[in-house]
C-alpha cells in the first residue's frame, strides 16, 4: 500500500504505539483520583500535557485535551461565543474554513450570531486588511485557519492575530493541518485559542487539543467534574493522550528533518505533474504545507481516479462532489475561482514520513495511465480535441 | 471500495463499449458537468436492433460501470426491447450502490433511451444534417439534469429541487 492521504490521517510513529501499549499495559488509573494508581494516570497526563504544551510553546495549564481538532474547534468557537454573548453576537472568519468551524458557526448564527466571512484570493489567502475592516464594536471572535486541509495555503495568522489583539478581540485559528507539521509558536503569533490533533503527526486519531491563552473568556461545552482547568469535563482519553505527548515530543525534535523530507517529495511530484496536459495546481506556490499537493485534472471525475489508484494500492482523497456524500462541489475550490469541470476532478495527495521518492515514481505513473484511461472515456475531453 | 458490488467494480476496471461511433444513428447526452456525471450514449442501428453501442463517459465508478453495464445489456437487441430496460431493471442489475449515487444508474436507462428517441427523430425528419456533418434539432432540447435526492428533473442552474426542495450542486 502506497498511502498519500496522511491529511486524512497518519500511520501511528511505532514509538508512539509502544508508548500507548506501555501505558495500556501498566495503568489504568483515573487522574483525579487520590491514591497511587491516580497519582501514576495523573503523572502520565501532565507529562503528555508537557509535551504537547512544548510543541506549540505555550504553558502547560494553557492546554486543554480533547476528543480531536472538531471538538477543540467546536469548543473554541461556540465557547467564546457564548461567553460573549453580552458584549456582542458578531463573528469573522474566512471562506474556505474546516467544516468544524462553518457548521458551529452556522449553529451559532441560528441563535442569533452574525458571521462576516472574508474572501480569500485565487490562492485561497486571505487578507488581513479584509478581516481588519470587517470588525465592528459587535465582533466578539475572529476565526481563521492556519493551513487549509483542502489546497494547503497557509495564512498570515501572525499578522491577523496581531489585528484581532489591537481591536480586543479574541482570536482562533484552526492549526489542525499545521501543528506538528510546520513550526507553530502559539505564544510568538499571538493567538488566543489554537485547535490541534493528534493524528496529523504521527500520534492517535481521536485525540487533540485546545490552546487557550491564559484570560480568554470562554465557556465550556461539555459539564461535569473539574477536569481539564474546568474547560472540558470528562475523564480524559488517557491511552490516546499518552500517543499525542510522545507524538509532540517526536515532532518537536523532528521537525526540520520531516519537512525536509516532505518538501522533497513534494517538489518532485509537483515537477512531474507538471508534464501532464490540462491539471491545474490549487493554492500558494510557497506558503503551504510542505506535504500537500492538490490538483484539479481537467476532464476527468475525482472519485473514479481515486478508484483506479486504489485498485493500484495508492491511496488519496477527492472532494469531488460524488465522493463527498453531500454532492456539492467543494467550497474551497469554489473560493478561489475553480470552474464546476476543474472541482469535480481535483486530487488531494498529502505525504508523510514514511514514504519515499520510489513511491512518488510509482503513483505518478499510476496517475498517469488513470488519467489516460478516463480522459479516452469522457466525452468532454473527446470534444476538446 | 468497498460500497461498490464485484459487479460494478468488474464493469469499472474492465467498461465494454467504450469509445465513439464516427456516424451514428442516435446519439443520447445527459447529465452535465455541474451535476458531475456525463454520459453519452451513441448506437448504430440495422433492422430495428441495435447493432452497435458506444459510451463515452465522465463521472464517478458508479457512472462508469453503468454505462458499461447498460450498452452492454442494450446490444444486440431490438428497440422495442431496449426501451424495455428501465432505471428500475438497471438498479437491478447493479445491486448494491451508495445513495448519493443512484442517480448514476438514473443516467444510463435515460442515456439509452434519448439515443433510441434521437433515432427516430432522425428518421421522422426532426433533425436536419448540416454539411458538416453536424446534427441539429428543429425543435430544441435542454440538457437535463436531475435532482439526487428525488430525482426529479431540474433545468440547469437550478439551485434548488424544485420537488423536494434540497439543494442542488449548483446550489
Amino acid at each position: 500500500m502506497i498511502y498519500l492521504d496522511n491529511i486524512s490521517g497518519t500511520p501511528l510513529h511505532p514509538d508512539v504505539k509502544a508508548a500507548m501499549i506501555g501505558y495500556m499495559e501498566n495503568s489504568f488509573g483515573n487522574p483525579i483520583s487520590q491514591h497511587r494508581a491516580g497519582d501514576e494516570a495523573l503523572e502520565a497526563l501532565e507529562r503528555a500535557r508537557g509535551e504537547v504544551a512544548r510543541l506549540i510553546n505555550a504553558q502547560t495549564a494553557e492546554v486543554v485535551f480533547t476528543s480531536g481538532g472538531t471538538e477543540s474547534i467546536n469548543q473554541a468557537i461556540k465557547g467564546v461565543a457564548l461567553a460573549s454573548a453580552e458584549k456582542g453576537r458578531h463573528i469573522i472568519t474566512s471562506n474556505i474554513e474546516h467544516q468544524a468551524v462553518l457548521r458551529s458557526l452556522r449553529t451559532l448564527m441560528g441563535m442569533g450570531y452574525h458571521v462576516t466571512s472574508v474572501p480569500v484570493d485565487e490562492y485561497g489567502l486571505v487578507d488581513p486588511g479584509d478581516v481588519e475592516r470587517a470588525i465592528t464594536d459587535e465582533t466578539i471572535l475572529v476565526s481563521i485557519m492556519h493551513g487549509n486541509n483542502e489546497i494547503g495555503t497557509i495564512e498570515p495568522i501572525g499578522e491577523i492575530a496581531k489585528i484581532a489583539r489591537r481591536r480586543g478581540v479574541p482570536f482562533h485559528t484552526d492549526a489542525v493541518a499545521t501543528a506538528g507539521v510546520v513550526p507553530v509558536d502559539a505564544e510568538g503569533l499571538g493567538v488566543d485559542l489554537l485547535s490541534m490533533a493528534a493524528n496529523q503527526f504521527y500520534g492517535p486519531s481521536g485525540v487533540g487539543a485546545l490552546y487557550v491563552r491564559t484570560g480568554t473568556k470562554i465557556a465550556p461545552l461539555l459539564d461535569g467534574g473539574i477536569q481539564e482547568n474546568g474547560l472540558r469535563a470528562g475523564t480524559q482519553n488517557m491511552i490516546g493522550l499518552v500517543g499525542m505527548g510522545k507524538a509532540a515530543e517526536l515532532a518537536r525534535s523532528e521537525l526540520s528533518s520531516r519537512m525536509e523530507h516532505l518538501l522533497h517529495l513534494k517538489k518532485t511530484f509537483v515537477e512531474k505533474i507538471s508534464e501532464i496536459d490540462e491539471v491545474l495546481l490549487n493554492g500558494h506556490p510557497t506558503k503551504c504545507l510542505p506535504h500537500l499537493v492538490s490538483c484539479s485534472v481537467r476532464y476527468v471525475e475525482g472519485e473514479s481516479m481515486v478508484l483506479m489508484l486504489d485498485e493500484e494500492g495508492i491511496c488519496v482523497s477527492t472532494r469531488s462532489a460524488c465522493a463527498s456524500g453531500s454532492l456539492r462541489a467543494s467550497h474551497v475550490l469554489t473560493s478561489i475561482g475553480r470552474d464546476y469541470t476543474s472541482t469535480q476532478g481535483t486530487l488531494i495527495f498529502s505525504f508523510g514520513i514514511y514514504n519515499s521518492i520510489e513511491e512518488v515514481g510509482a503513483t505518478m505513473d499510476a496517475f498517469r495511465r488513470s488519467i489516460d484511461f478516463l480522459r479516452s472515456m469522457s466525452p468532454l475531453w473527446d470534444k476538446r480535441r | 471500495m468497498s460500497a461498490y458490488s464485484e459487479l460494478v467494480m468488474e464493469h469499472f476496471r474492465e467498461p465494454r463499449n467504450r469509445g465513439r461511433i464516427e456516424h451514428p444513428d442516435g446519439v443520447g447526452e445527459v447529465g452535465n458537468p455541474v451535476c458531475g456525471d456525463m454520459m453519452t450514449i451513441m448506437i448504430k442501428v440495422k433492422d430495428d436492433r441495435l447493432d452497435d453501442i458506444k459510451f463515452e463517459t465522465l463521472g464517478c465508478g458508479a457512472a462508469i460501470a453503468v454505462s458499461s453495464i447498460v450498452t452492454e445489456m442494450a446490444k444486440g437487441k431490438t428497440l422495442q426491447e431496449a426501451l424495455q430496460i428501465s432505471r428500475e431493471t438497471l438498479l437491478a442489475q447493479l445491486g448494491e450502490l451508495p445513495k448519493n449515487e443512484l442517480h448514476c444508474s438514473n443516467l444510463g436507462a435515460d442515456a439509452l433511451h434519448k439515443a433510441i428517441m434521437d433515432y427516430y427523430d432522425r428518421k421522422k425528419g426532426r433533425t436536419k444534417t448540416t454539411r458538416g456533418g453536424k446534427v441539429e434539432y428543429l425543435d430544441r432540447r435542454e440538457q437535463q439534469c436531475y435532482c439526487p435526492y428525488c430525482e426529479h428533473e431540474l433545468p440547469t442552474q437550478a439551485p434548488l429541487c424544485t420537488n423536494c426542495g434540497k439543494p442542488t450542486k449548483a446550489g
